[in-house]
């Protein structure tokens, strides 16, 4: 049983990162108050950046660019929603609408396009022991640093003082610019992040989990990140456990069939969708718990002095 | 350094001019664009914009593509209103598409006056139901609508490509994923010879002033506006919020499920996958762009239309990708968000403050 469930295992893993990555930067934004629906779109330009870059300076370049690509996707939704003050969920959304065309539009060129892709590395020694080191130490670079990005977020909210100026600017803004911390700037740095992070989930979809460049390639996954960062309730640890969660899913409905259940493949696909739905509720029914835990500026605009 | 300082009373002026502002700023980003393309932006300009519209054919198709958005838009318009973010109406128009095509489908060599409104009652049903589904998870379960309803958007297009691709597969028509064309029963009677433009966009036509009378003249649509401006105010008078919510996605849902319902047994004359152009989401915009006003909304509709139109003359003519037009609703959107800002703001004329100096550390 166990050897059929490792191969399973090891691709939920890899299903998982775009989603860690995403979901990360997403919760870095909203812990400083910022709730940015533009993620889908983000990751877009990021896959699309970092399959060009990596097609013609290879794959570490295409990392570096789909995260600038990402973080600089994010700038025109700051501008709107943190310098003139409007409506978070609208300009979220415009963000979308407008990646996925600019994505569609610079990625004709890269249709008929491939990538080799990248061969796991097993870390030597760990990889080595039974089941755990096959399954989480025998993948590719950027799933290990899927598992560094989580423990390093984590830390730095935790434990830093930047972490602790971030948490304070989304709980409270006023108090933080009370105090003298440049609230807008310290958002403007959270959202780029939050894009950055996005980029390199799209560039990891686009150059090493696909790896090709197809038109709204994300199919979802920058929406189920938002809805991964309410199912973790703000905490990043959790959010690698829904991720994996998610990922398991995704991974399921290729291995459905060989499981025995027998369902069409487009309904068998509808599963994650169906998922973050049923997690949203299970986690959104216990208000307390939201309330304890969301950031308590979220998607409230603020203007020094306005 | 904030840029803005707020006015004392929104300005009545912007909110209205907030819109030609955000559709002279894409056409000028639409130049550049062009000129780093290679193609000289006045003949783009008059592909996109002009030549749609020197024929007849132009113009029914402009109404035919005008027509789902319009309608959508009026339903999204209500909730948006009250702040409930229906951001799936792409789905609840598929629902509303695939509960029609089954009345079609099952009625297949019948005829009679009743399967055509019998299909538009589908229609209506199936996009209600999807628009009831979230409004069920917000009330009962708290579950944010915007999310809820896009998951469902990604079910429907799944749900949507199992029924073409298997039980509803035209047997005759080789391997296509796709429906059988419809009989003549269960399609909208062309309103001109020649021309595709069919009786269902008497539907919009209705609608306008429908919602118009609502939204101007109801009590209800007044609680609506109030729960989404003052959340507070709105308890404090006993308006039920939970209504809200309700209303907002079950008529919102509605008029997405019935342009679905227009589309299948209009244009398209049968369920495919191809069967909405994205029109769910591009109502979202021209909802927006529309000042979210019954008949704004019939402009922003029709000017969003010829941006479908231009597209895919674009596309054909200048071998421009149609992606272009989802690049300009985009940038649509982004530039009216941000003219938006100055009715509640305006530009600081002056720096106060030169050298910088905190406040509050004197």
């Amino acid at each position: 049983m166990i050897e059929h469930l490792i191969p399973v295992l090891i691709g939920t893993l890899a299903a998982a990162t775009p989603l860690i990555f995403a979901g990360l930067g997403e919760l870095v934004a909203e812990k400083s108050g910022v709730i940015n629906l533009g993620v889908e779109g983000m990751m877009l330009i990021g896959a699309v950046a970092g399959f060009g870059a990596a097609l013609h300076w290879g794959l570490v370049a295409g990392f570096i660019a789909g995260a600038l690509a990402g973080a600089l996707a994010a700038l025109p939704f700051a501008l709107l929603t943190l310098s003139l003050g409007a409506n978070q969920a609208a300009s979220g959304l415009a963000l979308t609408i407008f990646g996925s065309g600019l994505s569609a539009f610079v990625g004709q060129y890269l249709v008929s396009e491939s990538l080799p892709g990248l061969q796991p590395w097993p870390i030597p020694g760990l990889s080595a022991i039974p089941v755990i080191g096959p399954i989480f130490f025998n993948q590719t670079v950027v799933v290990y640093l899927s598992y560094a990005a989580a423990i390093i977020v984590t830390w730095v909210l935790a434990k830093t003082r930047w972490g602790l100026v971030l948490r304070a600017v989304g709980e409270s803004p006023e108090a933080a610019h009370t105090i003298g911390y440049p609230v807008t700037a310290i958002r403007y740095g959270a959202v780029c992040f939050g894009g950055a992070m996005a980029g390199i989930a799209g560039a990891y979809l686009s150059t090493v989990y696909t790896p090709l460049w197809v038109q709204n390639m994300t199919a979802g996954r920058g929406w189920i990140a938002v809805a991964l960062v309410v199912f973790a309730t703000w905490k990043p640890l959790r959010l690698l456990l829904g991720a994996y969660l998610f990922g398991g899913m995704t991974i399921l409905q290729l291995h459905a069939q060989g499981l025995g259940v027998d369902l069409p493949s487009q309904l068998l696909s509808a599963i994650p969708y169906v998922a973050t739905i049923v997690v949203l509720v299970l986690i959104s029914r216990d208000r307390n718990l939201l309330l304890l835990n969301l950031p308590a500026s979220l998607g409230k605009p603020f203007i020094p002095g306005g | 350094m904030p840029l803005l300082t707020p006015r004392a009373n929104p300005s009545k002026l912007m909110q209205w001019a907030a819109p030609p502002i955000a559709i002279i700023a894409t056409l000028l980003t639409a130049t550049v664009l062009f000129y780093a393309l290679n193609k000289p932006p006045l003949q783009a300009f008059y592909v996109f914009f002009i030549e749609p519209l020197e024929t007849a054919n132009g113009w029914s198709e402009l109404a035919l593509k005008a027509s789902p958005l319009i309608l959508i838009a009026q339903g999204l318009a209500l909730g948006f209103r009250a702040r409930i973010y229906n951001i799936g109406a792409e789905g609840q128009l598929l629902m509303g598409a695939i509960c029609a095509s089954g009345v079609a489908i099952y009625t297949d060599g019948m005829t009679g006056d009743w399967i055509l409104p019998l299909m538009v009652l589908a229609g209506a049903i199936g996009g209600g139901l999807w628009g009831a589904l979230p409004a069920w998870l917000k009330t009962r379960f708290n579950a944010e609508e915007t999310l809820t309803t896009l998951m469902l958007t990604y079910v429907a297009i799944q749900l949507l490509a199992w029924l073409v691709s298997s039980p509803w597969r035209d047997p005759g028509g080789s391997n296509f994923p796709q429906s059988i064309m419809f009989s003549e029963a269960a399609l909208f009677a062309p309103l001109f010879e020649g021309l595709r433009i069919n009786s269902s966009v008497l539907i919009t036509l209705l609608s306008i002033p429908l919602f118009w009378l609502f939204v101007k003249r109801s009590f209800l649509a007044y609680q609506l506006a109030v729960g989404g401006q003052a959340p507070s105010a709105s308890r404090y008078a006993g308006f039920s919020a939970q209504r809200t919510v309700w209303i907002s996605l079950v008529v919102s849902g509605i008029t997405a499920g019935i342009a679905g319902a227009a589309e299948a047994a209009g244009p398209v004359g049968q369920l495919t996958l191809s069967l909405s152009p994205g029109y769910g989401f591009a109502a979202i915009i021209v909802a927006w762009v529309g000042r979210l006003h019954p008949i704004g909304i019939v402009f922003s509709g029709l000017l969003m239309a010829l941006i479908y139109i231009g597209g895919e003359a674009a596309q054909v003519s200048m071998q421009l990708p149609s992606a272009v037009s989802w690049l300009f609703q985009g940038m649509l959107l982004f530039f009216l968000l941000g003219a938006d800002a100055f009715v509640d703001f305006r530009l600081k004329r002056r720096n106060p403050n030169p050298f910088g100096i905190k406040e509050g550390k004197a």
